[in-house]
């Protein structure tokens, strides 16, 4: 099993889990299956008319942005993390 | 548009109270204060000057600016810039530590040159008490040798990534939102934020801190980081962030870390780069920058 790690301001549709375990052979594959139990959940990452990720969020495959290996395409191994990190704009207010 | 205190010396829009000419040797009441930098053999007499010569600006005198300058200003950097055209808030007060009570409803700006004045009088504090735009970004940034992003929109976050780039200027970055906080160093050819986030989300899709709320004690983790950065970089210290994205998630109470890259296809620090000025980047973001954070 990999571990998706659920970044704070997507937990609330994934009913607060900040780590999800799932079966995936890659990365889009982990992401469609944590969007079966929560739907919705592929929309906020992926662009619906391209497949592809979105240009503010990125995911690692543990520690390297997946754009730099297969995109969601990387393949996962067991025990591998796959974070999502969307782009996030505080810091003054 | 700047302003100065009524003691200042004549330096157009500074604060300052300054001690000793920066770069020459430490005065005695320098060597007392900074005496636990200067027995460091990494700091040491040489590196406290280093720190006294330094010019740092601050975008944004918020919750990540409150603690990075505070603790640059206690540091001994001789100049430190300051942009913001806020005032204080009592909502503003559970995370920037700057600012007191009794500041509410004056200039952020003038609210820490008066902090920071008490902290250490060595620190000539420069106020640009307005919003930072493509007009004028140059023009602020030019006069200093690092940036410090607190920043707390997509606009402005672009605005600084790329006015840094252009400038050679390196970016010691930080976020936060709810219990998370991020922080990095973009150092000129090593990657950017463009690099990392290609394009920002379209308005309302991401919240701002308003919305979704901030530990504030996020703030003194984050900003403190960036303040080390800071003085790594001004001594040549250590290993920089550059190339690393640091995660702080307070709840786990865990960090962790995650490759930066310099993009190839960056427009701007890329191998063919299509951004050569500075652009609009409300009209980039789809938003005001004053609606936002």
């Amino acid at each position: 099993m990999a571990n998706v790690k659920v970044p704070s301001m997507l937990r609330p549709m994934v009913g607060g889990e900040r780590v999800i375990s799932a079966e995936g052979g890659t990365v889009r594959d982990l992401i469609t299956l944590v969007d079966r139990s929560h739907p919705g959940f592929a929309a906020q990452l992926m662009d619906q008319r391209s497949g592809g990720l979105r240009s503010f969020v990125n995911v690692y495959l543990n520690d390297e942005d997946v754009r730099y290996l297969g995109g969601l395409d990387t393949p996962v191994e067991q025990a591998d993390t796959v974070s999502i990190l969307p782009a996030v704009a505080g810091g003054r207010g | 548009m700047s302003t100065q205190l009524p003691n200042a010396p004549s330096t157009n829009g500074t604060h300052s109270n300054g001690t000793a000419p920066l770069g020459t040797a430490l005065t005695l009441d320098q060597g007392r204060r900074y005496a636990r930098h200067i027995i460091l053999p990494e700091v040491g007499s040489v590196g406290q000057r280093k720190l006294l010569a330094a010019k740092v600006l601050l975008i944004g005198a918020g919750g990540l600016g409150s603690p990075a300058s505070m603790y640059l200003a206690a540091a001994g950097v001789g100049t430190i810039g300051i942009v913001d055209y806020d005032t204080v808030d009592l909502s503003n007060l559970h995370r920037q530590i700057v600012h007191g009570h009794h500041n509410i409803g004056k200039a952020k700006v003038d609210s820490v040159a008066e902090r920071l004045a008490d902290i250490n009088p060595d620190t000539r504090v420069v106020t640009h008490n307005e919003p930072i735009s493509s007009e004028n970004a140059r023009e602020i940034i030019g006069q200093y040798d690092i940036v410090v992003n607190g920043s707390d929109n997509f606009p402005t976050r672009y605005l600084v990534n790329d006015a840094c780039y252009l400038l050679g200027k390196p970016l010691v970055d930080g976020s936060l939102f709810r219990f998370e906080g991020r922080a990095t160093v973009y150092e000129p050819g090593k990657g950017c934020y463009r690099c990392l986030f290609p394009a920002p989300p379209a308005p309302g899709e991401v919240p701002s801190c308003a919305e979704a709320g901030v530990l504030g004690a996020m703030c003194g983790v984050v900003g403190t980081i960036q303040a080390i950065e800071t003085i790594k970089l001004i001594l040549d210290l250590g290993v920089s962030l550059a190339g690393r994205l640091l995660i702080f998630d307070s709840l786990e109470m865990e960090f962790r870390e995650f490759k930066v890259r310099r993009d190839p296809s960056c427009p701007l620090c890329g191998e063919n780069p299509t951004i050569h000025d500075l652009i609009d980047y409300e009209a980039f973001c789809g938003a005001p920058v004053t609606t936002l954070g």
